[in-house]
């Protein structure tokens, strides 16, 4: 569809027929008006009340189920550019201007015609076309306000694929019991524990309750020191994982008490790679221990 | 052992199936029956995996087995392949049974699939040491252990990807396999898209639907029924020291399968043959990374040596080797190791469609990575 051709032809027609107000102007309605819009000035009560000149729009609103006429150019041109393509709206401009307050009694009509359509336009929102409209509001055959009205009609630009949901909400969440707990725990003090036994002393990671090496039942923990290197690693693509944007790194880290951890990796992975921990909060209940390479290296 | 595999049966296999695991499973068992000579009443005993979502006493309501006397379920995922055998001949073995069905069956394509991240896998303890920290699949954990054994041996993509050329030539040759006339090239392998470095979407396995199952009985029925017998030579079972579930990164060594040695020195020592007896391996090969490290694992070639077996043509069907003449799970289908027993059980028949000469003994393997099983099976 040639756009500026449909717009010539619409501009053509000229203004459109007098469309009458629903109602005529009215204190019922001017006092719903201020009341919602907080505007108490004196004008617009008592006996000699007068409409807020702002109203004038309001009074020959389409209402709710309302259908633009025909001849409407706002309509004309916005169906064109729907076809088009252009198929999203927004309003950018609305200059009005007022030549008299409007009385209670008073019957207010309105015409319209399309002034100008330029485009098409590479804007933020996408590629479109600006329309301007002129509305003209009488009583009678005297013209009472004036409106110069501009909108947008765009054709949206391609989403941007959506992000992966923040880890806050969606990451996977351990499961914890009393064997683990001290760990979890430590996280969230920023300290990184370390199973040792509190007989033999053995470091054992991930940990369990019963030491493997004597037997003994009373584990206890030291806090490392958070250096280690990376012993292995993988570069995740596919499929997603809850919480995090692919791709990303997961490292198995020996740290350097001797045990071994696993953790996302923030940075370019090699195996013996010097790396430091990073207590990555997730939100008051979980810490997760993660990797950065060392600073000091 | 005393006991013989006597039956195989198995749907065909898809990406849909269209019903319901349980009737996949239903007309496995009767299809490897049928196979057997046998009949439904003639069943007292079902073995499947605990991850199989098919109860022994449905699959016997669906087939219409009215007694049991051994029923029995095998941890560990795919581990458990080459145990439900296992299970089945101890169970004949003892007299705990007569006949006993072993069975898998799932719509892992079409329903649950194993290759997406599971959250609800994450309440495993031992899980929460792996899933959290973003390591959520099985393509990312054996990518854990490959980049390792690249490091420590010089292995690369390539030699992986060797792996996934034999299988899908030897599918494009089975009327059963999913990849039917469709073999690759390694160049198709390396130009397929990363999963989790240093895999490739064809060192992953397929994700299937479908079912399999297997008669088992005492090597002395076996002889009057339908079909030469499939002696049981040698069945093992295998956990190493300090095992996880796919994500035993704690130990000295990220290069090895421990859990596979010691199914290997059960298999050997059962059986009384070495490495240079087995004439087909299908080897479990749910990523191609693991194939090389069994190889070495299970004596037939040195550490660090597999790339160099491999690429010598000892796993083509001419070779000194072949592997996975059906295709196996990246080229016929991911039923969790069972349609390899299958294949093996063809082997020894000598009604494979791309069947081996002179097959005598067929090694067969179960899971990688997990808590593992093995099998030899041979002529009687």
């Amino acid at each position: 569809m040639d756009v500026e051709k449909e717009a010539a032809r619409i501009a053509e027609a000229g203004e459109s027929a007098r469309r009458f107000a629903r109602d005529p102007v009215n204190l019922p309605m001017i006092h719903n008006w201020t009341e919602a819009i907080g505007d108490t000035n004196p004008r617009y009560t008592g006996p000699d009340a007068v409409a807020p000149p702002a109203m004038v729009q309001v009074w020959t609103m389409y209402g709710l189920n309302g259908v633009r006429d025909a001849d409407d150019p706002l309509g004309a041109m916005v169906r064109v550019l729907d076809e088009a393509g252009f198929t999203s709206v927004v309003a950018t401009n609305s200059d009005q201007t007022y030549h008299r307050y409007l009385k209670p009694g008073e019957h207010v009509s309105v015409t319209a015609r399309l002034e100008d359509v330029t485009g098409p336009k590479k804007t933020a929102l996408g590629e479109g076309w600006f329309v301007t409209t002129r509305s003209t509001w009488y009583v009678e055959d005297e013209i009472v306000a004036e409106m110069r009205f501009r909108i947008l009609k765009f054709r949206p630009a391609v989403a941007e694929k959506p992000k992966a949901e923040p880890v806050r909400t969606q990451v996977i969440r351990p499961a914890i019991n009393r064997d683990t707990e001290y760990f979890w725990e430590g996280l969230k003090q920023g300290e990184l524990r370390i199973q040792r036994c509190g007989q033999c002393g053995l470091l054992r990671h991930p940990p369990g309750p019963m030491c493997p090496e004597c037997g003994a039942t009373k584990p206890k923990y030291l806090v490392s020191e958070g250096y280690g290197v990376v012993y292995s690693y993988v570069v995740h693509h596919h499929p997603r994982v809850p919480g995090r944007e692919v791709p990303f790194v997961i490292a198995l880290v020996e740290l350097d008490e001797g045990v071994r951890m696993l953790g996302e990796l923030a940075g370019v992975p090699r195996i013996g790679l010097p790396v430091q921990v990073v207590f990555t909060k997730v939100d008051d209940e979980l810490t997760m221990p993660t990797w950065r390479p060392r600073e000091d290296r | 052992m005393t006991a013989a595999l006597v039956g195989i049966g198995a749907t065909e296999f898809s990406k849909d199936s269209g019903r319901s695991e349980l009737q996949l499973a239903a007309e496995a068992v009767r299809a490897a029956l049928a196979d057997a000579g046998l009949e439904p009443s003639d069943v007292d005993g079902l073995v499947s995996f605990t991850m199989d979502t098919n109860a022994e006493i449905a699959v016997a309501r669906e087939l219409g087995i009215p007694e049991l006397t051994f029923f029995s379920r095998v941890h560990y995922g795919g581990g458990a392949a080459c145990a439900t055998v296992q299970q089945a001949a101890m169970a004949v073995a003892t007299g705990a049974a007569s006949v006993v069905v072993c069975y898998r069956a799932f719509n892992e394509r079409s329903g649950h699939r194993f290759g997406q991240v599971s959250a609800a896998a994450a309440v495993n303890v031992d899980n929460s040491w792996s899933y959290p920290m973003g390591l959520g699949t099985p393509a990312a954990m054996v990518a854990m252990f490959a980049q390792r054994y690249m490091y420590e041996y010089g292995a690369t993509s390539e030699d992986f990807g060797r792996i996934a050329v034999i299988d899908r030539k030897h599918a494009a040759t089975n009327p059963h396999a999913w990849f039917h006339e469709r073999p690759i090239t390694l160049d198709d392998h390396q130009s397929s898209r990363w999963i989790a470095e240093p895999l490739r979407l064809l060192d992953c396995c397929q994700e299937s639907d479908g079912g399999v199952a297997l008669v088992v009985t005492s090597l002395e029925r076996a002889r009057s029924l339908r079909q030469s017998p499939v002696v049981i030579r040698a069945a093992a079972q295998g956990s190493g020291r300090d095992q996880f579930t796919m994500t035993s990164y704690y130990r000295d060594d990220l290069t090895q399968l421990p859990e596979m040695g010691v199914v290997a020195r059960g298999l050997w020592r059962q059986s009384g043959i070495t490495p240079s007896d087995v004439d087909v391996a299908v080897l479990y090969d749910h990523f191609t990374p693991f194939v090389l490290v069994q190889l070495e694992e299970l004596g037939f070639c040195g550490r660090g040596e597999a790339r160099g077996f491999v690429a010598s043509g000892a796993l083509e069907l001419d070779g000194s080797l072949p592997l996975n003449p059906h295709g196996g799970q990246l080229g016929e289908a991911y039923i969790h190791g069972m349609n390899g027993i299958a294949e093996a059980v063809r082997q020894v028949r000598g009604t494979a469609v791309n069947q081996v000469a002179d097959v005598e003994h067929v090694l067969v393997t179960a899971g990688t990575g997990v808590p593992t099983s093995g099998l030899v099976l041979g002529a009687p």
